[in-house]
This record gives C-alpha cells, sequence and structure tokens, in this order.
C-alpha cells in the first residue's frame, strides 16, 4: 500500500461486492419468480436485468419475491426506488428488460405502457 | 525407542531424520525451544528422551532447561499417545452444564482415567479447562474437531465415529 | 457469463461452534443445490466467523432480504434454494422462534439477543469473510492506520486513545493510552508490541470469536499501536487450543503482507512492522503478561516481578506493549471515528462496549456485545431469555477465576470495571457464567480453587501450598466432613494468598471463595452445620434412595441397574433398598418405569 488514496480505491472497487447485504435502503429491482412467474420465463427475465444492472455498475440490487398476485401479467418486474411507490411492471420480456432499467431506474421515468400497478405501502 | 539391532548408526540416523528436518527451519537459538518442541513432537507424537537430549545439543541449552520445559507446559507429553486424542472440557460453561457426566461416560467407555492412553494406544482422554466453544456446552474436541451440546448418549455415538 | 454482481449472497456461519454443528457439511450440500440450478453466477455462498449465536448454530444469513436461518441441516438446503433463492419464499420452519411469543422471526436485527446488543469489537464477525482481506477493506479497513501514518503523529494517535478512555480489555481495566504513553516514553533502540490472545478464562470466548471472524480489525490495531509507541516487530501469542484461529490468522497475516500492509515502508511513510504469530503450550499463567513474554523467549512461562513493567523492560529486556485481542480491536474505530464519537457509548469511566460471553444455564448461550453500563439483569434476561428449563436465577459468576459470584439483588447493578470490584466481582475478560438453584456455591468455589491451585507455576509459596490448602478444606466440605472453623480458616488463608503472591493469578485466586462466602454463606453452613447441599449437587451429602412399596412393581430394572448391588426383591415383588450399601448415585431413579424411587 503505497498511499491513503490507494486504499480509498480499492475499498470503493470491493465495496461494490458487498452492496447486496447493505440493501435496504438501496433501490431494488425485484422478479417474481414464484412459480406463475417462473413458467412465464421469469429466470431469463431476472438473469438479463442482472446483466444489465452490472454492466451499467449501478448501486442497484437485483432480488426475487413470492407470487404478489399478479399472476395474469407474470412475468412481472417490480422497480423499488427509496421513497417512492413501488412500480409493477408486467408480462415483461427480456427485451424489454434494458428499458425499465434505462428510463426508470436509470433516469426516473416510469415506463408507462407496462405498469400493471403502483403499490404504495 | 530407537532400534539397537542391525547397523545402529544408520538406525539412529533414520530415527532423527524428522528432527533433523524440523531443526532446519529454526536459527537453533533458546527461543526457539518451544516451537521446535512443539513440531517435533507433530512428528514423533510425543518427546522421547533421546529426541529431547538431542534438542538441547543443537539449541546449545541445558537439557535441565527442556526438561523444565516439557513438564511446565501441559501440551508438551513425555510417553507416547493414543491415535485420537480426546479432550474433555472442564471449563465453567461446560462444568455448569455437566461435563463431569461426560467424562465418567468416557472414562467408562474407555476404561482409563483422565490423562491415560488405551493400551492399544487408540484413544487418549485429557480434561481441559475450555476449548472456546462455551456456547455449546458441554464440549469435548477429538483430534481438532470439536462436539458440542453433549450428552452421556451422544458422547458415546460421538466415540463410535473413531472407534472405526 | 462473467458477473461482477451477485443477486444474493448467502453467509454461513464458518466459526468453530457452527463447525461442530456441521456447516460445513451445509456449504457443500448448498453449493450442490445452487450448481444444479445454474445459480452460480447469481449467487454467492462466503463462509464467515462466529456470528455470537453458536447454540443456535449452523446459521446462516440471506441477503439482500437479510433472513435469518437457524439449525440448518444439509437436508434442507434443497427447500432453501428452491423456494427461498428462486421463488423468493422464506423457508418458515428455519427461522428462528421467539421461545416466549411463538412467532417466526425473519430477521437477526429483530431477535431479541441481537436487539440490544451494540457493535463494535465485533461489527465485523459474522459479517464478513474472514479470509478475504477484499471485504475488511470494503467495510473501511485499514484506514485508519492510512490516515495515523499519512496525517498523525505518534502522539497524536496515543493522545486520541487516551481521550477515547478505552480501558483493557483483558482483565485489569488499565488505561490503553497511557499504557502506550510508558512504552512511547521509554528509551530504547528496539520495541515490541504484543497481542495476548491465550484467553485462558474458561467460559469465555470473544478473544478467540475476534480471531476467527475479523483477524484484520486485531492486525490494524496492532500496527496502530507499533505506529504509536515506535515498534517495528510484534507478536500474537494465541493457544494452541485454537486451531482454527490461528489457521485465520495465518491467512490474514500473509494477505495484509501481500497488499503490503505489513512490512515495510507502509502507506510510503518510512514506518516498517513485522507481525508474527506464537503458539501457546498449555499454560493459563502464560496469559499473565510477563509469564507470556517469558513463555515467547522459550522459557517456563513463570510471571516476573514487576517493576519493571513490560514497557520499559519487555521482551527481551526491550520496551514492549502488550494488550488484549479485544484492546486492540477497538482502536480502529476510535481513530477512524474519533474519540469523542467513541466515548459516546459507555459511561464516563469506562467507555465503548464490552463483549460478554454468555454461558450456563441461560436460554441463549452465546456472545453479546454491549454497551458498558448495562444491567446484567438485562444482559440475563432480554438478551440471554433467562434461565433455561424455568428455574430459579441463584448466581452469576463474571470474571473467571479471578472474579466472582453474585446473587439475585445484584442483578441490577450496572456493569463496569469500578462497579463490579466495588461488589467483589471483577470483569475480567467478559465471561458471564450463569448459575441455577440446582448448582451448589460451595462447589463453585471448589471447582475454581482446583483450577487456580493446578494451573498456580509453583513459584509463590502462598499460592502454591495455600490454594491447596483452600482446596482440602473446600473438598471436605463438599463430602460432609467440613468442621467448625473452616470457613474462618478459608477467609484467613484467602487473605494471606492475596497479599504476598507475586502475580495476578495467586492474587486474585481467593476471590470466587470470599465472593460465594461473602454472598452465599448459609449455603457453606448447610453443608457444615448440617451436611446438607441445598442445591442438592453434593454427592455425598444426599441421603440414600428409597422405594416406595406401594408403587413398585417388582420389574427388577433398577437391580441391575445399581453399581453397588444395593437393591434386593424379587420379580413381581416389591424391591428394598440397602440403605447402607447405597452410594446414592441415582442411576436406579432414571431407569425405574413407574417412578417408585425417590431421595
Ligand atoms: C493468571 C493471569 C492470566 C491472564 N490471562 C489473560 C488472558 O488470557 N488474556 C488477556 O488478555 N489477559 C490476561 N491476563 C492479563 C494480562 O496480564 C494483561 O494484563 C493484559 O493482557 C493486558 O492487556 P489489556 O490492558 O489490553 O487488558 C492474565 C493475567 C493473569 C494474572
Ligand atoms: S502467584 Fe502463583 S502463579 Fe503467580 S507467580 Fe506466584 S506461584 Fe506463580
Ligand atoms: S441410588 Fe444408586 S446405589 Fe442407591 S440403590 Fe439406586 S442405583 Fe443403587
Ligand atoms: S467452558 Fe467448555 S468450551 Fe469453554
Ligand atoms: S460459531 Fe456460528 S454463531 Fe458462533
Amino acid at each position: 500500500m503505497k498511499s491513503l488514496e490507494e486504499l480509498k480505491e480499492l475499498r470503493e472497487r470491493f465495496q461494490k461486492d458487498l452492496r447486496v447485504r447493505k440493501a435496504s435502503d438501496k433501490p431494488k429491482v425485484i422478479v417474481g419468480m414464484d412459480s406463475c412467474g417462473i413458467d412465464a420465463g421469469a429466470r431469463e427475465i431476472l438473469k438479463k436485468a442482472l446483466t444489465e444492472i452490472s454492466q451499467r455498475d449501478l448501486d442497484v440490487v437485483v432480488t426475487q419475491t413470492a407470487c404478489i398476485g399478479e399472476c395474469d401479467n407474470e412475468p412481472t418486474v417490480t422497480v423499488d426506488l427509496p421513497n417512492e411507490p413501488k412500480i409493477v411492471y408486467g408480462d415483461v420480456t427480456v427485451d424489454k428488460v434494458e428499458k425499465i432499467i434505462v428510463d426508470h431506474v436509470v433516469e426516473g421515468n416510469i415506463v408507462k405502457d407496462l405498469v400493471v400497478a403502483e403499490l404504495n405501502e | 525407542m530407537a532400534c539397537s539391532c542391525g547397523n545402529a548408526e544408520e538406525n539412529q540416523e533414520k530415527y532423527f531424520a524428522p528432527l533433523k528436518k524440523v531443526l532446519e527451519n529454526y536459527d537453533k537459538k533458546a527461543k526457539d525451544l518451544i516451537p521446535v518442541l512443539q513440531e517435533t513432537q507433530e512428528e514423533y507424537g510425543y518427546l522421547p528422551q533421546e529426541v529431547l537430549e538431542e534438542i538441547a545439543k543443537s539449541l546449545r541449552v541445558p537439557f535441565s532447561q527442556v526438561y523444565g520445559v516439557v513438564t511446565f507446559y501441559s501440551q508438551f507429553h513425555l510417553e507416547p499417545r493414543g491415535e485420537n486424542i480426546i479432550r474433555i472440557c472442564m471449563g465453567t460453561a461446560c462444568h455448569v452444564r455437566g461435563a463431569d457426566k461426560v467424562l465418567d461416560t468416557m472414562k467408562e467407555e474407555l476404561g482409563i482415567d483422565d490423562g491415560e492412553t488405551t493400551e492399544d494406544l487408540k484413544f487418549t482422554l485429557e480434561s481441559v479447562a475450555c476449548i472456546g466453544a462455551c456456547g455449546l456446552a458441554p464440549v469435548i474436541m477429538v483430534n481438532d474437531n470439536t462436539h458440542g451440546l453433549l450428552t452421556p448418549e451422544t458422547t458415546v455415538e460421538v466415540l463410535d465415529q473413531y472407534r472405526g | 457469463m462473467d458477473q461482477s454482481i451477485y443477486r444474493s449472497h448467502i453467509l454461513i456461519c464458518g466459526g468453530t461452534g457452527c463447525v461442530s454443528s456441521g456447516c460445513k457439511e451445509v456449504r457443500s450440500s448448498l453449493e450442490e443445490e445452487l450448481a444444479e440450478r445454474d445459480l452460480v453466477n447469481e449467487i454467492k455462498v462466503i463462509e464467515t466467523g462466529c456470528h455470537g449465536f453458536c447454540e443456535k448454530g449452523p446459521l446462516m444469513i440471506v441477503y439482500p432480504e437479510g433472513v435469518f436461518y437457524c439449525k440448518v441441516q444439509p437436508e434442507d438446503m434443497e427447500e432453501v434454494v428452491e423456494e427461498h433463492i428462486l421463488k423468493g419464499k422464506v423457508v418458515e420452519r428455519l427461522l428462528y422462534t421467539d421461545p416466549t411469543t411463538g412467532e417466526n422471526i425473519p430477521s437477526y436485527q429483530e431477535i431479541d439477543f441481537y436487539k440490544k446488543q451494540q457493535r463494535t469489537a465485533l461489527i465485523n464477525c459474522g459479517y464478513i469473510d474472514p479470509e478475504e482481506i477484499k471485504e475488511y477493506i470494503a467495510t473501511g479497513g485499514y484506514e485508519a492506520i492510512g490516515k495515523a501514518l499519512t496525517e498523525m503523529t505518534p502522539q497524536e494517535v496515543i493522545d486520541e486513545v487516551k481521550e477515547s478512555g478505552l480501558r483493557g480489555r483483558g482483565g485489569g481495566g488499565f488505561p490503553t493510552g497511557l499504557k502506550w504513553q510508558f512504552a512511547s516514553d521509554a528509551e530504547g533502540d528496539k520495541k515490541y508490541v504484543i497481542c495476548n490472545a491465550d484467553e485462558g478464562d474458561p467460559g469465555a470466548f470473544m478473544d478467540r470469536s475476534i480471531l476467527e471472524g475479523d483477524p484484520h480489525v486485531l492486525i490494524e490495531g496492532m500496527i496502530l499501536a507499533a505506529y504509536a509507541v515506535g515498534a517495528d516487530e510484534g507478536y500474537v501469542y494465541v493457544r494452541a487450543e485454537y486451531p482454527l484461529a490461528i489457521k485465520r490468522l495465518r491467512v490474514a497475516l500473509e494477505q495484509a503482507e501481500e497488499n503490503g500492509l505489513l512490512g515495510e515502508n507502509l502507506f510510503g511513510t518510512d514506518f516498517s512492522f513485522k507481525l508474527r504469530i506464537k503458539e501457546g503450550a498449555g499454560a493459563f499463567v502464560c496469559g499473565e503478561e510477563t509469564a507470556l513474554m517469558a513463555s515467547i523467549e522459550g522459557e517456563r512461562g513463570m510471571p516476573r516481578p514487576r517493576p519493571p513493567f513490560p514497557a520499559e523492560k519487555g521482551l527481551w529486556g526491550k520496551p514492549t506493549n502488550i494488550n488484549n485481542v479485544e484492546t486492540y480491536a477497538n482502536v480502529p474505530a476510535i481513530i477512524k471515528e474519533g474519540a469523542e464519537a467513541y466515548k459516546q457509548v459507555g459511561t464516563e469511566g469506562s467507555t465503548g462496549t464490552k463483549v460478554f460471553a454468555l454461558t450456563g444455564k441461560i436460554n441463549n448461550t452465546g456472545l453479546a456485545e454491549v454497551p458498558m453500563g448495562i444491567t446484567m439483569r438485562e444482559i440475563i434476561y432480554d438478551i440471554g431469555g433467562g434461565i433455561n428449563e424455568g428455574k430459579e436465577f441463584k448466581a452469576v459468576q463474571i470474571g473467571g477465576p479471578s472474579g466472582g459470584c453474585l446473587p439475585e439483588d445484584k442483578l441490577d447493578l450496572t456493569i463496569d470495571y469500578d462497579s463490579l470490584l466495588e461488589v467483589g466481582a471483577m470483569m475480567g475478560s467478559g465471561g458471564l457464567v450463569v448459575m441455577d438453584e440446582d448448582t451448589c456455591m460451595v462447589d463453585v468455589a471448589r471447582f475454581f480453587l482446583d483450577f487456580t491451585q493446578s494451573e498456580s507455576c509453583g513459584k509463590c509459596t502462598p499460592c502454591r501450598i495455600g490454594t491447596k490448602q483452600m482446596l482440602d478444606i473446600l473438598e471436605r466440605i463438599t463430602v460432609g466432613e467440613g468442621q467448625e472453623g473452616d470457613i474462618e480458616l478459608l477467609e484467613r488463608l484467602a487473605e494471606n494468598i492475596k497479599s504476598t503472591s507475586l502475580c495476578g493469578l495467586g492474587q486474585t485466586a481467593p476471590n470466587p471463595v470470599l465472593s460465594t462466602l461473602r454472598y452465599f454463606r448459609d449455603e457453606y453452613e448447610a453443608h457444615i452445620y448440617e451436611q446438607t447441599c441445598p442445591a442438592g449437587a453434593c454427592e455425598e451429602l444426599l441421603g440414600a434412595y428409597v422405594i416406595d412399596g406401594e408403587a413398585c412393581v417388582g420389574c427388577t430394572v433398577c437391580t441391575e441397574a445399581c453399581p453397588v448391588d444395593a437393591i434386593a426383591g424379587e420379580a413381581k415383588e416389591e424391591h428394598l433398598i440397602d440403605e447402607d450399601a447405597c452410594i446414592a448415585c441415582g442411576a436406579c431413579v432414571d431407569k425405574c418405569p413407574v417412578d417408585a424411587i425417590t431421595q
């Protein structure tokens, strides 16, 4: 170690690996992965979401959830940004994942035509 | 004991070979006495008299000092020991949770007392004070494996795993 | 696919407790299940150090949700992966169930055992992979030493530690900053720092947990001390009974060296530091600082007279600073966050937190780090969940072989170094052994004396002979042969040993006897004058057993159970115990199918 700056750079880099463990107040992308979701192809959606987040190096958690009562619209992707209502997107395909992430997660614009529900906690 | 049949010198050499190897890693000073003893005991399983004499010579410390150190620390042994070392924790946490019963069970099962080795050299029984797994008291350690929350029944089960 | 992030981290506790409960098997089973479902690129499995709640192990925490599973078995992994990892459904049956409400609690922060804890020394234990320096750095690790080396003078480091009020966690509670000042002021071209990781107090395992769960925090604390006092070489003296701790520390040292955090010219300055491990060889007295140094020098671990103190003449006669593991583990936080922030926690005379090892007859056993000044009651009842099997609390032993037993009416005492001394106990290393109505206090005193007696190094006559005499008397009392005057004799011997022994072992050895005499004198008197053991623990004082003729069904089971053939009777007929032959071992009681045997 040559300097404090070098250490701090390392810290920045390594911290990314630990993000998942400090997730409580982070933006989340949640994929419906109950049987209904998996049957509708949620597994591929999840993988795609993870790749997108990872490639863009976003401080966002990708996770799964049990059935949220939107079985007709599976696969679903829920975007949960801090202090905002959760937005549920339905009938998501692999191609649409990128748009949701870029428009909503990165830029903060809800992709209106895909929304099936809005959840206020 | 070094065997005295055949070519005595060659036998000697073979017998001390592991010790020589241990000594190679140290600069042969008195401060290395304890680590040398620790490693040597790993090689021989215990610390035979001849080996201790050799160590005293190599590190240039009086034999009496080597002997004094060996008898001071409970980790060192002058007698051959069993293939499996059973350490029964007699620490406070284990004591109040029934360590005596575990020790009694072991003594009975193995037919030996605390500090002894079975005749077939399979087991040595030792009581120790705390192995740091107090949350699972009563605890024993067999070789490097810890077994916790023991009752007389599960003690026998653990022992059976090593009886093979 | 090269995945730089994972969507989930599964932490499995790999501390000694959980290893013995089978966490290795759980891990392999989990990895198989993940591989089978093509999840290895999405889910990362991490082995951590002790999470503190060993009794409920093997423990597992699933992030990002932070779901806490306990007592997990290899065969549970299929369900965890299929239901939780794939479908997002928490596996209810593996959650911790609150014993009073019966509710399942998904997140560990909500569990009573963790709720009142406040972690500084243990902050990373159970949260990071101890064999991965990256994870320590990611939590801000080594920034304190980086800051100290590049922005602070050694004296500023000492002043910060002084200001923080940190006191030694190894027993005596000596102010750490002051100790560093002495070592810094001492003249010498060569100085050492030593970490005392001998952890001899039976019933305490916090040092082990730090070594296994967060070894880098200790290393960083030691480098800070070395910089402060001007040392360039250090030793960690670890007891040989801790093989896993030694292994993890070794890995950590290697990684610190590879990353230039140990060795020459740290952070581009001219400060260099070398750190080595010394394995203990099994002698309790080696935890005493001067004996420990004798042991590193290759000699018998016998204490040496102080003064000179180690700060002036320590290892190989050079000025040496020696601290406990937990003490060093507190230092990085002080330098990073500042003394002011550190002092906010705890009491005026005892700042910060203390890790306690909760063991004995208590519902939740494990490690709890709490602010100084908490009451014993909060620790035992709120965190520890009270006495197990619904029994009555009798006493809590604190401070190990040098400490004392406190009765019920001391439960509301706020705990700090000074308050404990006032009531005849001491902080020691923080082992708390809880005892219930079935524990005999004379036997506890005998137990500790037996321990110190056999661990006395033999250098001083009062310690060697005096403790033996005390032990003989206590043994006599527990077998019903106590005599009038024994209590007074014990007190006289105790005072004598305390005032004339060379080291802390002898000076404190009588404490367990004195404190039980102070609070439980009636139990001693019952043993001596009435030949009874109120707790029903001293076997020799229990009367013979009798069989209730009405209830006996003549099954003959008891005759076989009796080791001394004290029971006679024909099959299907009433059995009788020969009172004189019976040794009151109780073997027959458990066997009788109709509970006809009583005392
Ligand atoms: C018999 C005896 C055993 C001791 N055992 C330990 C021990 O296992 N660990 C420890 O840190 N200190 C132990 N001590 C206290 C040390 O001598 C020393 O005070 C301590 O390591 C200083 O560190 P601290 O100021 O950080 O507490 C023991 C003292 C005595 C008298
Ligand atoms: S007080 Fe006891 S342990 Fe300490 S030096 Fe004297 S004899 Fe040894
Ligand atoms: S208590 Fe023991 S000695 Fe007495 S009768 Fe029962 S088995 Fe026999
Ligand atoms: S008291 Fe038995 S493991 Fe600590
Ligand atoms: S070893 Fe797993 S919780 Fe302590």
